[in-house]
């Protein structure tokens, strides 16, 4: 308890008095803490702005008919909820995390390029911005989902797709960036005695997603770039009329987008790897074994990329290798959960909110896993390709998958980072609201994908209207309860609730719980000393 | 744990009661569909399979090493020999499911001595059926009118899933299906008979079906096609081989062909009765019934500059489309008569034909005549 006090004033920059220099120092901050901040509260607000997004098109699905939006706004909406959940939310708040905890984690002081770590973080409000400023313009806005298909989004875009262009080019680039430093970080900052089978899981998945990130990010520029030369500089990559292929399109886009899922998808196995040993108070179970798993699962996702076209008409071999590569990614991801149930096993478990998130995680993350294992066989594939099934299969992955894990890691980390307890009843509610609430939104989607509903429609036929009320009844609770979890957190930075030790929870191993809580503004600015023990 | 077995038990019996109330995939009527629907339901049972493994397993745990039971962790944290094993078997399962997959997708991928070929092109936002062989070509359209879309009428059964023209096949007779678009990419889905086919503008994909038991069958575009990518169903009237054949000879003797020189004048009252219910059809989705359109995407159409002056640009724009614009072409979708209609309507409907508000041309009459010059 000692150490808190002697830490209070050292949180924040020598000169922050006076609101100008509160300004200027986030703004020209290169502290990973800081920074970390700022992506963790960009994700905060992009998901609440995403969230509201999510509940129009819920609420025009509500009932069939033409209810509150058209559709051609109806179009937007999807399109801009999947760039902003993807790109403003789960992104970002998987690199606030990276740059709070792995510096911590591995003993450095700092990220390895810290005036770089300030500028990819100040790219990204200017490319939402961007990306948002076309909701304003006179035209429609993006209207062809976030995947956008050519010639949909090339000859038939409304102009105001070459903002989204340049958004996303931004967006890439913040990305790279944010890879190149994470990358940096860990190869040369890791404290004397930390090498690199001693570092914990969730610096090894961010080290992987970080080359992921390297290998598709541009990758996804070069597509968006061939669109912007289809549309103004007479290319016709993907225009049938001129030699090109609206599949090759596809394929371009899919080599990043289904890395892109994985980048979404790893450090939350990280997160998980970090929070259920802590509350079991027990070692992972089988380290190596998950850190080959993730390695593998990387590699395998750079091969699997034509499982999103088996509509297309691609050729019979190609199916087929598409079909086998992407049944064997359930081989490493069930090691993953099977290693996760055995850290449970003859462990000591209490269940705090995090505990309870990463519960919830290894439940749904696994149903979407076999709703995933069924899109695999190209034949079924058929019948569910771009139907709700889908959207159920991707949403079970990303919500109990990426979002739980990041709220876990928010309940877990954030007495560390605060130095306060939040309130454990409050985050007990918010829990079980979202896992009831996700429920109840997103499985009956399966049903209405497998008895016919397509995706993205604005109205449906009558045999689909129950399902479709209760999914908006349960978003609707999904996107209030998420309030709580903002109250929770505002309340905790605000210092109220109770001091917490170094220590914080009792099960909790690594380097960053020898630090006070919170940590001082600097840390580690002579390296630890790690002991055999992890 | 003993008392959650009973539950799970339950869950499963009741699955297959379910299947009957529309929340699992159709077994449809096409080898290809009854195929598709085996290998869902074992991939599925193997999901439960490993769910009730992997579950139970995770519960157990969760109950029996509990702090507040006065659990101490034990020092289990390594053994290699579970970690191959749990690789391996997972492994083994795909095995299993990968060879029936792999056979069905080689059989779907024959359309070889096919008796019929049907060439399937999807349009913003409703698809042409072609049948190759027999010379029949015609556009299917939503049916739904317009009032029901907007909570005016009460909704049929077949709310949007219903059309003007359903294409009409055969049964027991092996369909080629050749799919592509003439704009942007639709997916021609139709779950009873296991298809679902992306038309992707330039090129032609195709698949097959054989159809064992006459009825109707009904789908949607799948891919997101713009604005009214909802609004383009798909209806498949599967009748007898002599039903079918019957239907054909009708197709082909009361043919229509476009471009006709048949110099034909029409009254005012037949131009405005026949525009209105092709405009219902062909306009109404995105122009609106009331002819207010969606600015700015797609224009007003009722006091509109084009529209009130002298005909001619608009008679352009309807043949030829508008590049840039969601305005498609309408040459080869209509007859001259039909685009005649349809423009004399917009030029009248609405107010549009008010020569003191809206100058001397408007309300002028088109002809099917004006069309055939234009064309
Ligand atoms: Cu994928
Ligand atoms: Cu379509």
């Amino acid at each position: 308890m000692n150490s808190i006090e002697h830490a209070v004033d050292q949180h924040a920059p020598y000169n922050s008095q006076g609101f100008f220099s509160k300004v200027t120092r986030w703004i020209f901050t290169t502290n990973h803490k800081d920074i970390g901040t700022l992506y963790l509260w960009l994700s905060l607000i992009m998901f609440f702005v995403g969230g509201a997004m999510a509940l129009l098109i819920r609420a025009e699905l509500f009932q069939p008919g033409a209810r509150i939006i058209s559709p051609e706004i109806f179009n937007q909406m999807t399109t801009f909820h999947g760039l902003i959940m993807v790109f403003g939310v789960i992104m970002p708040a998987m690199v606030g995390l990276a740059n709070w905890q792995i510096p911590m984690m591995i003993g450095a002081p700092d990220m390895a390029l810290p005036r770089l770590n300030n500028w990819s973080f100040w790219i990204l409000p200017f490319a939402f911005a961007l990306l948002v400023s076309t909701l304003f313009m006179s035209g429609p806005a993006p209207n062809f989902g976030w995947t956008f298909y050519a010639p949909l989004s090339t000859t038939y875009g409304p102009k105001s797709t070459d903002f989204m262009i340049f958004s996303i080019h931004l967006l890439g680039l913040s990305s790279i960036l944010g890879a190149i430093n994470i990358i940096a970080t860990i190869f040369n900052l890791r404290a004397p005695g930390m090498t690199f089978m001693k570092m914990p899981i969730f610096v090894w998945s961010w080290l992987i997603t970080a080359f992921l990130l390297l290998a598709v990010m541009p990758v996804l520029a070069g597509v968006v770039t061939m669109m912007l030369a289809d549309r103004h500089f007479g290319t016709s990559f993907f225009n049938a009329a001129g030699g090109g292929d609206p599949i090759l399109f596809q394929h371009v886009f899919w080599f990043f987008g289904h890395p892109e899922v994985y980048i979404l998808i790893m450090p939350a196995f990280g997160v998980m790897s970090e929070v259920i040993p802590t509350f079991s108070r027990k070692k992972i179970f089988g380290y190596k074994f998950m850190i080959y798993a993730i390695s593998v699962i990387a590699f395998l996702s750079l091969l699997v990329w034509a499982h999103h076209m088996f509509t297309s008409g691609i050729p019979l071999v190609s199916e087929l290798f598409f079909m086998y590569a992407t049944m064997l990614i359930a081989v490493p991801t069930g090691v993953k959960i099977f290693n996760w149930v055995a850290t449970i096993y003859k462990g000591s478990v209490t269940f705090e909110t995090p505990m309870l998130f990463a519960i919830a995680f290894l439940f749904l993350f696994t149903l979407g896993g076999f709703s995933g294992l069924m899109l695999s066989i190209v034949p079924a594939d058929y019948q569910y390709q771009d139907t709700y099934f889908v959207v159920a299969h991707f949403h079970y992955v990303l919500i109990p998958g990426s979002v739980y894990a990041i709220m876990a890691a928010i309940y877990y980390w954030l007495p560390k980072w605060t130095g306060h307890r939040y309130n454990e009843r409050l985050g007990q509610w918010h829990f079980w609201l979202t896992v009831i609430s996700t429920n109840l939104t997103f499985f009956p989607m399966h049903f209405l994908g497998l008895a016919g509903m397509p995706r993205r429609i604005p109205d449906y036929a009558l045999q689909f209207a129950d399902f479709n009320m209760i999914a908006t009844i349960g978003a609707f609770i999904f996107g209030f309860s998420q309030l709580l979890f903002l109250i929770n957190i505002v309340r905790t930075v605000r210092g109220k609730g109770p001091h917490v030790s170094n220590q914080v929870w009792e099960g909790a191993h690594g380097l960053e719980w020898t630090l006070p809580s919170p940590p001082p503004y600097h840390t580690f600015s002579s390296p630890p000393t790690i002991d055999e023990c992890k | 744990m003993v008392k959650r077995i009973p539950i799970l038990f339950l869950s499963l019996i009741t699955a297959p009661i379910y299947a009957e109330m529309k929340v699992n995939m159709p077994l449809g009527v096409t080898p290809l569909s009854h195929d598709i629907y085996w290998l869902h339901m074992t991939i599925f049972w193997i999901c439960v399979g490993i769910g009730v493994i992997v579950f139970g397993a995770l519960i157990y745990s969760l109950i029996k090493f509990r702090k507040s039971k006065g659990r101490i962790a034990e020092d289990f944290h390594e053994h290699t020999l579970i970690e191959i094993i749990w690789a391996v078997i997972p492994f083994l399962i795909l095995i299993g499911m990968a060879i029936p997959a792999t056979k069905v997708l080689i059989r779907m991928d024959n359309t070889e001595d096919a008796d019929l070929t049907v060439k399937i092109t999807g349009y913003q936002w409703r698809w042409k059926y072609e049948y190759l062989d027999q010379g029949i070509s015609y556009f299917s359209n939503l049916a739904t009118p317009a009032n029901q879309l907007n909570n005016k009428a009460p909704k049929n059964k077949w709310y949007l899933l219903e059309v003007d023209h359903p294409l009409v096949v055969p049964t027991h007779k092996k369909i080629r299906i050749l799919v592509t678009s003439n704009d942007v990419i639709h997916s021609w889905w139709v779950t009873e008979l296991g298809i679902k086919r992306d038309a992707i503008p330039g090129y032609i994909h195709e698949t097959w079906a054989r159809i064992e038991k006459p009825g109707i069958y009904r789908g949607q575009c799948a891919e997101l096609c713009g604005v009214n990518h909802g609004f383009m169903p798909i209806v498949v009237e599967a009748v007898s081989p002599m039903q079918f054949a019957e239907w054909v000879k009708q197709q082909t003797q009361g043919k229509v062909t476009f471009n006709t020189d048949v110099k034909l004048t029409l009254s005012k009252k037949e131009l405005m009765g026949r525009g209105e219910t092709a405009y219902d059809t062909y306009c109404a989705i995105c122009h609106k019934p009331e002819g207010t359109g969606m600015p700015p995407a797609f224009p007003a159409l009722k006091g509109d500059k084009i529209l009130t002056g002298k005909p001619g640009d608009e008679i352009a724009i309807v043949l030829n489309g508008k590049a840039g614009t969601a305005m498609q072409a309408f040459k080869n979708q209509l007859s001259n008569e039909d685009l005649a209609a349809i423009i004399t309507y917009i030029r009248n409907a609405w107010g549009n034909d008010d020569k003191n508000k809206q100058g001397p041309h408007a309300g002028e009459l088109v002809q099917p005549e004006d069309i055939a010059l234009a064309r």
